[in-house]
């Protein structure tokens, strides 16, 4: 680390808010996932012209930057390479206005996605992404990934509730990319910025949409002797024309799991559960749940649990949000995975995620996105074990590979970051990425926003590599 | 759907611009045209996404899919692809969302004459860079969209029309949950419900909206977009989306000449990478 560059951050913003310590530098070699980095200096700016600052500096010393929200990414996004500096947002995370009649508001990216549906909870209102991890994962950061959650399934993902933007550009300029205006003339660079991943630039103001909280909810449990059974019943219940504000599914050893660290009465003994809400004004909510408990009995669901108050629909819920936790119980390390399958083919896709595991003598719960096909198979693994790191890449490797070939994607809400940069190849062709790498290069003329993520470098693309340089599991 | 024919009459160099219907504003004059592919290539119904030629006419894609008790997020009339290049939403954007969101795989023609895949055919993707939202509303400057793959959304159980006298459209839009349309003229508002009948019923007499038979003619003078909350201080004739802020006037939008904004450098960098010979409807500028 030059001197120098650490003078010039500590100049641009103060120098107790540049970060140089060993000790302080390791906090912050990673993101939630295992890829690790290390970072040559972590600054911790208050407003946009601090951002713009630390970008100027950066770009100045030729020296890469990384964004960085709550480091909740689970691709590696925010992970730090070469000595990249790390720009994180944490202090900057005011709700800067909320206008309730229009239902908007403007917030810093620092701003932690439940902090923001609790300042607005007043005026019946909510921001409609929910991550399972939104009490600690921040708007920036669900706007650079375009994160999804269990009711995105009815209300779109991150993308479809942020309307404007302000974004420091990687050469320093600050712009407003969309606003408060619907379908205004120009590009939608808005559209264009989410999701980017950090590449991009940095968000320093973001416009959200906020939504109506809904009059009448209800929220019930079914369970089924098959996996199978329970894919089939999310099928029939979208093509019956409903769409359900979330439907989730859990297999045996999750629901297990889950049921010994919080107690729910859950089926223990049932193969997959599924959990749908619906939400909406009562007639209609009436008539849904009828509707979906006469589809799920005709796939041969067990019994029917209707949560009878608000504290049941949060136990049931808090089931689903907490397996992450449950699993500690079961291994030490989980590696999770996050592709999107076409419904239909749930059953068939699920069945060969059980097979590969097996072969590869792994563990695997499955709790996910089933309404809208996103698979989440958690691998759970004890790390000290020789060898399972491998094994757990293989088999990741084969999970992506079938989601794809069965007319999927790679990445459903988590992003692609490190993580499945080279798998990227499997989904487009060297025409599609080179349009991507233009839409990059648009956007980031220096080439030092958060570089060598997402995309695969052209000489790599084509053959799936593993670990990308400079990046330790 | 195969496209190479397509690629092979953009070619790779020379003028060139694309035509769908004409319905909104046609291709760019004196310019050799082409045409994108039409027809529906397939509609899956439990996964609530179709398939199509870019030049399928926006109307074939709703008959077919109200088979299956579907519709498009699109506005009516014209073609697919030209709807999405424009990128304007329907009245329906209240509740339905923008265009942009309906959009989730397309295969177009780059200024190369290579066939381009944006996006991925699931209804949830993060695999990349969003260049299917940067494709709406790029009135075909980028590339040339030649098929697409959609989201459906299923069509609602009941859909009635309302209307009342108001001179502020606010209290009864706060007082509604998730309306499909809220208009507004000024001194008349037209509601559109949609979803369970009783429902439908229960929030048109809390709110004493009468049923009508649909939605006001929209003036053509002039599509105008303002902050949802400046919609009350609209003047002249006109007919404004409340919540969404687009406003539909009688007369023209001022000429302002070109406005320099903060974003004009990116969206010239924009074009430059995607078309640097600028030979994609030449003459149209996006900024
Ligand atoms: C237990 C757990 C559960 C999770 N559940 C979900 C889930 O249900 N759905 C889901 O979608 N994700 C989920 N995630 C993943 C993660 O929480 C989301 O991706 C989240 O949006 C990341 O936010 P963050 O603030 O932590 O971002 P970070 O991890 O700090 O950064 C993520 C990416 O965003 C970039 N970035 C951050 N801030 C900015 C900014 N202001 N401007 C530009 N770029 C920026 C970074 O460079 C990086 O590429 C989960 C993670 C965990 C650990």
């Amino acid at each position: 680390m030059t001197t120098s560059l650490v003078d010039d951050l500590g100049a641009a913003l103060s120098p107790d808010r540049v970060r140089v310590g060993e000790t302080e530098l390791a906090l912050y070699r990673r993101d939630a996932s295992n890829l690790e980095g290390h970072a040559g200096a972590v600054c911790f700016p208050t407003t946009a012209s601090e951002v713009q600052a630390c970008v100027r500096v950066a770009v100045r010393h030729g020296r890469p930057f990384v964004a960085r929200g709550a480091g909740t990414g689970l691709a590696g996004g925010a992970t730090p390479l070469d000595d990249a500096i790390l720009i994180v947002t944490t202090k900057m995370n005011r709700v800067l206005s909320v206008d309730p009649i229009s239902r908007l508001a403007w917030v810093e990216p620092g701003v932690l996605n439940l902090d923001l549906t609790r300042a607005v909870t007043k005026h019946g209102l909510h921001f409609a992404p929910d991550p399972s991890s939104q009490q600690s994962c921040s708007i920036g950061g669900n706007v650079a990934n375009n994160s999804g959650g269990p009711h995105c399934l009815a209300d779109g993902v991150t993308t479809a509730h942020v309307i404007g933007l302000e974004v420091v550009l990687p050469d320093g300029e600050i712009v407003q990319l969309g606003g408060e205006e619907a379908d205004a003339a120009g590009y939608d660079l808005r559209g264009a910025f989410v999701g980017s991943e950090g590449m991009c630039g940095i968000a320093t103001k973001v416009c959200v949409r906020l939504t109506q909280n809904p009059p009448a909810v209800r929220t019930m449990l079914m369970d089924f002797a098959s996996v199978e059974a329970g894919a089939q019943t999310v099928s029939a219940i979208i093509a019956s024309g409903m769409v359900p504000a979330a439907l989730e599914m859990m297999d045996q050893l999750c629901t297990r799991a889950v049921e010994e660290y919080i107690h729910a009465g859950l089926p223990v003994d049932a193969a997959a559960i599924l959990l749908v809400e619906v939400a909406g004004l009562p007639n209609g909510v009436e008539a849904d749940v009828q509707r979906i408990v006469e589809i799920g009995k005709a796939h041969g669901a067990g019994t029917v649990r209707i949560a009878q108050d608000e504290a049941e629909r949060a136990l049931l819920w808090k089931g689903r949000k907490n397996a992450f936790g449950a699993i500690a119980r079961i291994k030490p390390n989980y590696y999770l995975h996050d592709t999107v399958v076409p419904r239909r083919r749930l059953p068939e896709v699920l069945k060969q995620v059980y097979e590969i595991v097996e072969r590869h003598e792994l563990l695997v719960m499955n709790v996910f996105h089933a309404g809208d096909g996103n698979l989440h198979p958690l691998l759970v693994f004890d790390k000290r074990e020789p060898g399972v790191m491998d094994r757990v890449h293989a088999a990741g490797e084969e999970i992506v590979r079938v989601s794809v070939a069965a007319g999927g994607v790679l990445s459903g809400e988590h992003g692609i970051g490190l993580e499945k940069r080279d798998f990227m190849s499997l989904m487009f062709n060297a025409e599609d990425l080179d349009a991507q790498a233009r839409l990059r290069r648009a956007f980031d003329t220096t080439g030092l926003a958060n570089p060598n993520k997402v995309l695969p470098s052209p000489a790599s693309c084509g053959d799936v590599q593993h670990v990308p340089e400079g990046a330790w599991i | 759907m195969d496209l190479t024919a397509f690629a092979g009459e953009v070619g790779e160099a020379g003028p060139v611009t694309i035509s769908g219907m004409a319905t909104r504003g046609g291709p760019v004059p004196g310019v050799r045209a082409v045409q994108p592919p039409a027809g529906i290539e397939w509609i899956q119904a439990d996964e609530m996404t179709m398939r199509c030629g870019a030049g399928t006419p926006v109307d074939d894609v709703d008959a077919a899919l109200a088979e299956y008790g579907q519709c498009i997020a699109l506005p009516p009339h014209g073609t697919v692809g030209g709807a999405l290049s424009l990128g304007h939403s329907g009245i329906r954007r209240l509740g339905y969302g923008p265009e942009r969101d309906v959009l989730l795989q397309a295969c177009y023609i780059s200024d190369r004459g290579h066939v381009v895949q944006a996006g991925g055919p699931t209804v949830k993707n993060v695999s990349g860079f969003d260049l299917c939202r940067l494709l709406v509303g790029a009135r075909g400057t980028l590339g040339f969209i030649g098929d697409v793959i959609l989201r459906t959304r299923p069509l609602p159980a009941d859909s009635q029309w309302f209307t009342t006298e108001v001179d502020d459209p606010f209290p009864t839009f706060a007082r509604l949950y998730r309306p499909t349309s809220v208009l507004w003229s000024g001194s008349r508002m037209w509601v559109l419900l949609e979803g369970h009948p009783a429902d439908v019923a229960a929030q048109a007499e809390a709110c004493s909206l009468t049923p009508c038979s649909g939605p006001p003619e929209l003036p053509s003078g002039s599509r105008r977009v303002v902050a949802p909350s400046a919609v009350g201080s609209v003047a002249g004739t006109f007919i404004a989306e409340v919540g969404v802020g687009i406003v539909h006037h009688a007369d023209p939008t001022p000429d302002l000449g070109p406005i320099e904004s903060s974003v004009t450098n990116l969206a010239r960098r924009i074009k430059a990478e995607f078309d640097p010979s600028g030979r994609l409807n030449p003459g149209v500028v996006v900024a």
